[in-house]
């Protein structure tokens, strides 16, 4: 089912030639991508020959692409929705969900990402993560991560803390920032001037995300 | 005359016993010695000792069963939520295992505690099968160990590809900071190109099978991507942040070994948790079993001595009388 996707793929974007994509799309008609999942078992295949060779009695491990749903392929028209993974460590906070857009807060400034957004890998700093839906906007302070967008209007948000707005204290923020300010004039070391620097950005960012 | 068959008898009665139940035959041939040296009555001393320490050894492997049970109920519900983690990494990256590279680090997260199966044995045959995959003239293995029983077992022979160890994982509820903290760690003093984490993922309390996740240094990757393949398109990917698509890899590398580790580290304890319960389990059943039979054996030697004592004590009155 899934070589079906792939052929049909193929003629797609020999079709439509120049997609939405901003890079070069001969290379993109002849490759398949990362996310269809017809590559994986040519790829597993060779890992197993070799580990039949070197060790015959054990079984030969699993490996995450086995537990993984597979990815959609990239379809040849722009979705209508984007469908959002918001994951930390301890919870999946939005799984498989269909939104209408994503404003999140990568290193480079607010970046908002709509279905059939350019494929792209960013690296987020301290600041508000708001998911569309309609009508209602959920808003989340993200600590940092990583945000990949792929070109089937997939987008992975991985952090490594998060609370929902309603949760800060804006007197313990503020209180919190001049701390973090005194700290940062009073450093002396290299380590703890990097940790006040860090500790005054977020605490900033907080601020501006309770009171902006 | 009929007395001796008789005592014969009982000692022929004893004997077969014993044979049914080799544990005991030694206990049992030595009580039946000393009733030929005249005792009054077998010793059932023997087998009420062993009877007791059994009983006390099903006793603890039952309340091992218990609090590894209500263990792993916490810890399960940490690892499902984990389980979301590596999901992006992997579908951006792949898988890597297949991707050739000279310096292979294997990390092998293994438990500190023993009594729970033989998972920490597989994990630790996975790894040494894994190092003769990636074998090969000018190919480097190297070992990370997390947990003493792997250490343990990999010391034996492969004391010399062994980076690091740590111990005393799971003194602390885990939680991702402790990880994040470990993984820096590894990466600050392991050279590495490919590291594989080898751990055993939590199905179910019944299955816990092998798995090797695998990070690629951020080199790797850069040459993987120019190269073509599975990591192909990830030129494709506009870089938003950070000045060089180096600097952002490194990121992305660091961060992907964190929560690739995080996520190991919870299914691992919680397939040991697992493994703990299943041993256990079958430790009481046996104990059970072997509590069973101990039992039949006293009865048997009791109701022995008993019969005997009777026989002669009627002998003895008919041959007054008679």
């Amino acid at each position: 089912m899934y070589r079906q996707g792939s052929r049909l793929l193929m003629r797609a974007t020999a079709a439509a030639g120049a997609r939405l994509r901003v890079t070069a799309g001969s290379r993109a008609a002849s490759q398949a991508f990362s996310t269809e999942v017809t590559e994986a078992p040519v790829v597993d295949s060779s890992f197993i020959e070799a580990w039949k060779k070197a060790a015959p009695n054990i079984d030969p491990p699993k490996t995450p692409l086995a537990f993984m749903k597979p990815r959609p392929p990239n379809p040849s028209s722009i979705p209508s929705k984007l469908t959002l993974n918001f994951v930390l460590p301890y919870q999946s906070e939005i799984s498989n969900k269909e939104v209408d857009m994503a404003i999140i807060p990568a290193t480079t400034g607010q970046m908002g990402v709509l279905p059939g957004h350019v494929a792209t890998i960013a690296e987020l700093k301290p600041g508000v993560l708001s998911v569309h839906e309609g009508n209602e906007v959920t808003k989340y302070f993200v600590s940092s991560g990583f945000a990949f967008i792929h070109a089937n209007s997939y987008a992975d948000i991985v952090a490594v803390e998060a609370v929902s707005l309603d949760r800060i204290d804006l007197s313990l923020v503020q209180k919190g920032l001049a701390d973090f300010t005194q700290k940062l004039n009073s450093a002396v070391t290299d380590l703890e001037k990097a940790e006040a620097q860090v500790g005054v950005e977020v605490h900033s960012a907080l601020n501006a995300a309770l009171t902006g | 005359m009929a007395m001796a068959a008789l005592r014969r008898e009982g000692r022929r009665f004893l004997l077969s016993s014993a044979s049914s139940t080799p544990i005991t035959a030694r206990s049992a041939i030595s009580s039946e010695e000393s009733c030929l040296f005249g005792a009054r009555s077998i010793s059932t001393q023997i087998v009420r000792n062993r009877m007791k320490s059994v009983r006390n050894i099903q006793k603890i492997t039952k309340a091992m069963k218990m609090v590894a049970a209500s263990k792993l109920r916490g810890v399960q519900t940490k690892t499902e939520n984990s389980r979301g983690l590596w999901q992006p990494f992997v579908a951006l990256l792949g898988d890597g295992l297949s991707v050739d590279v000279k310096k292979n680090v294997v990390i092998t997260v293994s438990s500190d505690k023993g009594l729970c199966g033989g998972i920490n044995s597989t994990s630790v045959k996975v790894s040494k099968a894994l190092t003769r995959v990636y074998s090969g003239p000018e190919k480097e293995n190297k070992y990370v160990i997390l947990g003493e029983k792997g250490k343990a077992q990999l010391v034996r022979d492969s004391k010399n590809s062994i980076e690091l160890s740590i111990s005393e994982l799971q003194k602390n509820p885990l939680n991702y900071t402790q990880v994040a903290v470990l993984a820096d760690d590894i990466l600050k003093n392991v050279e590495f190109d490919a590291l594989r984490i080898v751990f055993n993922k939590f199905h179910s309390v019944v299955s816990f099978p092998p798995t090797v996740s695998t990070v690629l240094s951020p080199e790797v990757v850069e040459k993987e991507s120019e190269a073509g393949g599975r990591l192909g398109d990830l030129d494709l990917y506009e870089i938003e942040g950070g000045e060089t698509k180096s600097e952002v890899l490194q990121n992305l590398t660091e961060f992907q070994f964190s929560c690739v580790l995080f996520n190991a580290v919870l299914e691992n304890g919680c397939s040991e948790l697992g493994a703990r319960m299943s041993a256990m389990d079958s430790s009481s059943k046996n104990a059970g079993e072997m509590l069973d039979r101990l039992t039949l054996t006293y009865n048997r030697t009791r109701q022995a001595s008993i019969t005997t004592e009777l026989i002669e004590i009627i002998s003895g009155a008919s041959a007054l009388e008679g």
